[in-house]
Order: structure tokens, then C-alpha cells, then sequence
């Protein structure tokens, strides 16, 4: 565990990404990925699967053509540096995208940008129109485009985002097979967040090691956190990974923290007497950003009620664990709230959350479990009474 | 042919015929229309060859592509979480009265829908909410009502 708070500011800097790319482009693939698995990055959009493991196992199918896609669907409740990092940097974004292509051999790249950000699209498309100039100047063979989503949190799951750029219901499909073996129009893809294509590109820039050295074993480099709730200093931070929560409350909170969800919605929620052991990162509690801090005047039940009629609204309704198992979560705590159900009403719906986490397809509904056990077993008494 | 099947083909021939060409083509429609007609629908199975239950399918799935009417601006204002705790719910009862419609519907005149719509993105200034495309962050209901009276200045 790292004792202080640290900012870092890797994402946001400006850097000149065409000489970062020219360099780049000298190398092997080989080279740029063995960097890129040396850093120990791990995805930024939450899940954390290694970058470099992904990047070479797309790199090693034999195929006419693979793809790159970058994840810009950010719904997670409580994430908003996608947007930060696409408003404030979008050729580093782009210039990563360009570096997977060389490090897994793909000459297409789409961003799939969700609905609530179509503000960003003008912009976006001319960066992309200059930036499809500039490689085509230096002889790279390599263009991005850009796909809307149409407002369905469960197409930032990387199978469904697939499903709706091919003009689907963006329902998730089984794996295996891996999205690096048979992804977009069944064709070796790697997808990854806005974030982590960002680090990748610094990581080629400044090597692996600078990366490395930030962070603890389990969780190298910094992290943009989308901070939010009840703080007076509500924003992005770029931090290194490791912190305890208690640092970070310190930091941010507003001296009155009750509670903290870490990882948005489907993350978990940890109440003050856990702060000082939980770990922000892979070896305690991972986020793709998002902190939200609650403070002593904030109702649990009402922030439950809001996570659960989040994911029922959300839910793809396609594989029945999740689908039936959002509802009824919903519905069970209203019922205990009320009176209608008993209190030991909670301990059956635990066991169906459990259930859920097992048996649903996606993590969609594999995650519900994670706010609502957090809460349940934190803030029983509040949901009841 | 009427105006909707000449929009659904020029648009098809601008995105393509494919499947992966469904998306771009309905949010266009909805982009130019506000919603789904079932008179697009198919008109636009019948340009990329699908059936259409498949195009309502895959339309009705997502909740920017609307299959009921909608007014000229859609309002939505952002109901998750934090917006809830910094007060969405004074914004959405303002603009109900000024507006004279409850959540989800669609005023008289057709110029305005009111609806909620989850996380936007914008949870470190909220409440927030979204006009067409537009964002407005950290809105008070009084500056909620200043920014309609300015669309409804410009809508016809």
C-alpha cells in the first residue's frame, strides 16, 4: 500500500504524438508489445484485463483483417474522464489507436462514442479527418472512424458494443471465443478504453519502466479518477494506484464521509470503518475511475434504490438471471422498506444476488452484487428502518 | 415516394446497405425526425433488405432511438445517483410546470418532451441535462427555465 495521495499527470500533458508515433513505427510489433506488457498496464475501463497480453494475443491470429476499437461508451455511473481525455487530448487517443494497429497489425480503427456525447462529434471527426491525413503522410496504413451508440449502458460491454456497431441489439455475446480471436464482423479485435490507449501511447513515449515504477505490484501506473458526491473538489485526477481509501478521503472528502463507492455503480461500497484497509487498486478494490463520496446526510436505502433501478433499466433483458434478478432486488428492498417483507427478507435476496453472480452472461448482471451486498451488509439498518 | 423514403434512401446510399450501416441510418431518421414512424421503419427494411420486425427490434433496444413521437427538443434530465442528491427532482417539477406536461410526455404544441435519462456523464457538476445534443451542466431550475424560453424562442 502507497501512504499518500500522489498526482501524476501522464494523460493530460501535452506531448507532440506524431514524433511519438514516427518513433514508434521504427520498431517491430514485437518490441511495442513486450513495452506495453513490461509496464504491467491494465485496462482502464474496469475490468483490467493486462493491455499487452490482449494486444499480443490479436497480433498472433492470422487473419486479412483485425480492427482496433476504442471503448468511448462511457455509462458507468460516476465516470466522466473518457470525456475529459476525449475533450482534452484527442490526438493522443487517436495516436494510440494508430499503435495498436501497428503493434496487432489492423489498418482500421473505430471509436464507438456513446449517445450523451454527441456534442463531441464535430470535433472529434475533424481530429480524425487530420489525423487520417497525417498517417497517410507518413506512410502508415492506418484509419479511424467513428460509430454512435444510442444510449444503452450495456454496449460499453466490449461483445455488445460489437453487437451494436454491426447494427444489433447490443446484447453481449458468450465468450469464449474472445473478442481477440473473433470480434468486429468475426475478425481478430482488440478493443480497449479511451484511457488505457492513452497510457499505451506514453508508455511507447517514455518506456516502460517510468510506468512500472509508479503504483504497487498488483497495480502499476496512475489512474484519471472521476471524483464526485458530496466533496469540494468534485473533477478529474490523474493519482497513482495503491492509495489507501483513507488518504483518499482525506484528500477529498468533506470531513464528513459516511461512505464511499468505488468503481460506479456496479463497484462497491465501503463504509468508514473499512477505509483504512482498502486498497484502491487490482489487490483491494479496482475502479475504472469512479469514486463517489457520501456524507452522514445521505439516505443508503435511497442510493441502493438508485443503483437497482439503474441496472433494471439497463438490464438487456436477454439472459434471464439478470433480467428477472434486477427486478426483484428492486422490488425486494422497497418491499422490506415498507413493511411489507421482513427484515431477514434481505438475507434471500443476498442469496439470489449471489446467484446472479454466477449465472448472468455478462458482467452486467454478474457485478449487481457488488453494490448491493456492500450496502446491505454495511448499511443494513438503514434499508430496513 | 414520400419525404421519409427519400430520406431512408439517401441515406442508405450515404451509410451503405450492410447490416453495420442500421445504426448510422436509424439515427439519422431519429436525428432529422425525433423518433422511429413505423413509416421509416420500413421504409428502411426495405432498403437494406431486413425484415421489419428485425428493424423495430434492434431500434427499440436502444433508448435514443425513439419509436413514439417526440417533440421538436427533447429534454433529458439526468436522474442517476449524484444528480439525484444535488437536486434533479426540483429541476424536472419546474420544467413539468412551466412546460405543463409530466415526465415523459410531449407538449401540445409538439415542441418540447420532458424526460429522465440515466448517467450523462457530468456527475461532478450536476445536476445536468440534455437538450437535443446540447449539455447543460450545474443547472438550477431557474436557469433550467432561461434555457428552454431560449429554444422555445427558436423553435417554429
Amino acid at each position: 500500500m502507497k501512504n499518500k495521495i500522489k498526482k501524476v499527470d501522464l494523460i493530460f500533458e501535452k506531448v507532440d504524438h506524431l514524433s511519438i508515433l514516427k518513433k514508434a513505427f521504427e520498431r517491430t510489433s514485437d518490441e511495442i508489445i513486450l513495452d506495453v506488457i513490461d509496464s504491467g498496464l491494465r485496462g482502464r475501463g474496469g475490468a483490467g484485463f493486462p493491455t499487452g497480453l490482449k494486444w499480443k494475443f490479436a497480433k498472433n491470429e492470422e487473419s486479412d483483417q483485425k480492427y482496433v476499437i476504442c471503448n468511448a461508451d462511457e455509462g458507468e455511473p460516476g465516470t466522466f474522464k473518457d470525456r475529459e481525455i476525449l475533450t482534452n487530448v484527442p490526438e493522443k487517443v487517436l495516436a494510440g489507436m494508430a499503435l495498436c494497429g501497428k503493434a496487432i497489425g489492423a489498418t482500421e480503427g473505430y471509436i464507438y462514442l456513446r449517445a450523451e456525447y454527441n456534442f463531441l462529434l464535430g470535433m472529434l471527426n475533424e481530429k480524425i479527418r487530420e489525423f487520417n491525413k497525417q498517417m497517410k503522410n507518413m506512410n502508415f496504413e492506418f484509419s479511424v472512424f467513428i460509430r454512435s451508440g444510442s444510449g444503452a449502458y450495456v454496449c460499453g460491454e466490449e461483445t455488445a458494443l460489437m453487437e451494436s456497431m454491426e447494427g444489433h441489439r447490443g446484447e453481449p455475446r458468450n465468450k469464449p471465443p474472445f473478442p481477440t480471436q473473433h470480434g468486429y464482423l468475426a475478425k481478430p479485435t482488440s478493443i480497449n478504453n479511451v484511457e488505457t490507449l492513452v497510457f499505451a501511447l506514453m508508455i511507447a513515449n517514455l518506456g516502460p519502466t517510468m510506468f512500472k515504477e509508479l503504483g504497487t505490484f498488483d497495480s502499476r501506473g496512475s489512474k484519471v479518477f472521476s471524483i464526485s458526491g458530496d466533496t469540494p473538489k468534485a473533477g478529474i485526477y490523474e493519482l497513482e494506484l495503491g492509495m489507501s481509501l483513507e488518504d483518499f478521503v482525506h484528500e477529498f472528502g468533506d470531513g464528513d464521509t459516511k461512505a464511499v463507492q468505488v468503481g460506479g455503480a456496479s463497484g462497491f461500497c465501503v463504509a468508514r470503518k473499512h477505509f483504512k484497509d482498502t486498497v484502491i487498486g487490482f489487490e483491494g478494490i479496482p475502479t475504472g475511475g469512479s469514486m463517489m463520496l457520501f456524507n452522514s446526510t445521505r439516505s443508503m436505502y435511497n442510493i441502493l434504490k438508485d443503483y437497482l433501478e439503474f441496472f433494471e433499466e439497463e438490464s438487456c433483458g436477454q439472459c434471464t438471471p439478470c433480467r428477472v434478478g434486477c427486478q426483484q432486488l428492486l422490488k425486494g428492498v422497497e418491499a422490506v422498506k415498507k413493511g411489507i417483507k421482513p427484515a431477514t427478507y434481505l438475507n434471500e435476496l443476498q442469496k439470489l444476488s449471489e446467484t446472479m453472480k454466477i449465472a448472468s452472461k455478462c458482467g452486467l448482471g454478474q457485478s449487481v452484487g457488488n453494490p448491493f451486498n456492500s450496502i446491505v451488509n454495511n448499511f443494513r439498518e438503514e434499508i430496513i428502518y | 415516394m414520400t419525404r421519409i423514403e427519400e430520406f431512408v434512401k439517401e441515406q442508405a446510399e450515404k451509410h451503405g446497405r450492410e447490416r453495420s450501416s442500421l445504426m448510422p441510418i436509424l439515427q439519422a431518421v431519429v436525428q432529422s425526425e425525433r423518433f422511429l414512424s413505423e413509416e421509416a421503419m420500413v421504409a428502411i427494411a426495405t432498403e437494406l433488405d431486413l425484415s421489419t420486425a428485425d428493424v423495430f427490434g434492434t431500434a427499440s433496444f436502444y433508448t435514443f432511438l425513439d419509436t413514439v413521437p417526440r417533440g421538436k427538443n427533447i429534454i433529458r434530465v439526468c436522474k442517476t445517483i449524484t444528480c439525484h442528491m444535488k437536486g434533479k427532482d426540483a429541476i424536472i417539477a419546474t420544467l413539468e410546470d412551466m412546460l405543463k406536461v409530466k415526465l415523459g410526455e410531449t407538449t401540445s404544441d409538439g415542441k418540447f418532451s420532458l424526460l429522465q435519462a440515466n448517467c450523462l456523464g457530468w456527475c461532478h457538476k450536476g445536476p445536468v441535462m440534455l437538450v437535443n445534443d446540447e449539455i447543460y451542466p450545474e443547472v438550477t431550475p431557474e436557469k433550467a427555465v432561461e434555457i428552454i424560453r431560449e429554444y422555445l424562442k427558436k423553435t417554429k
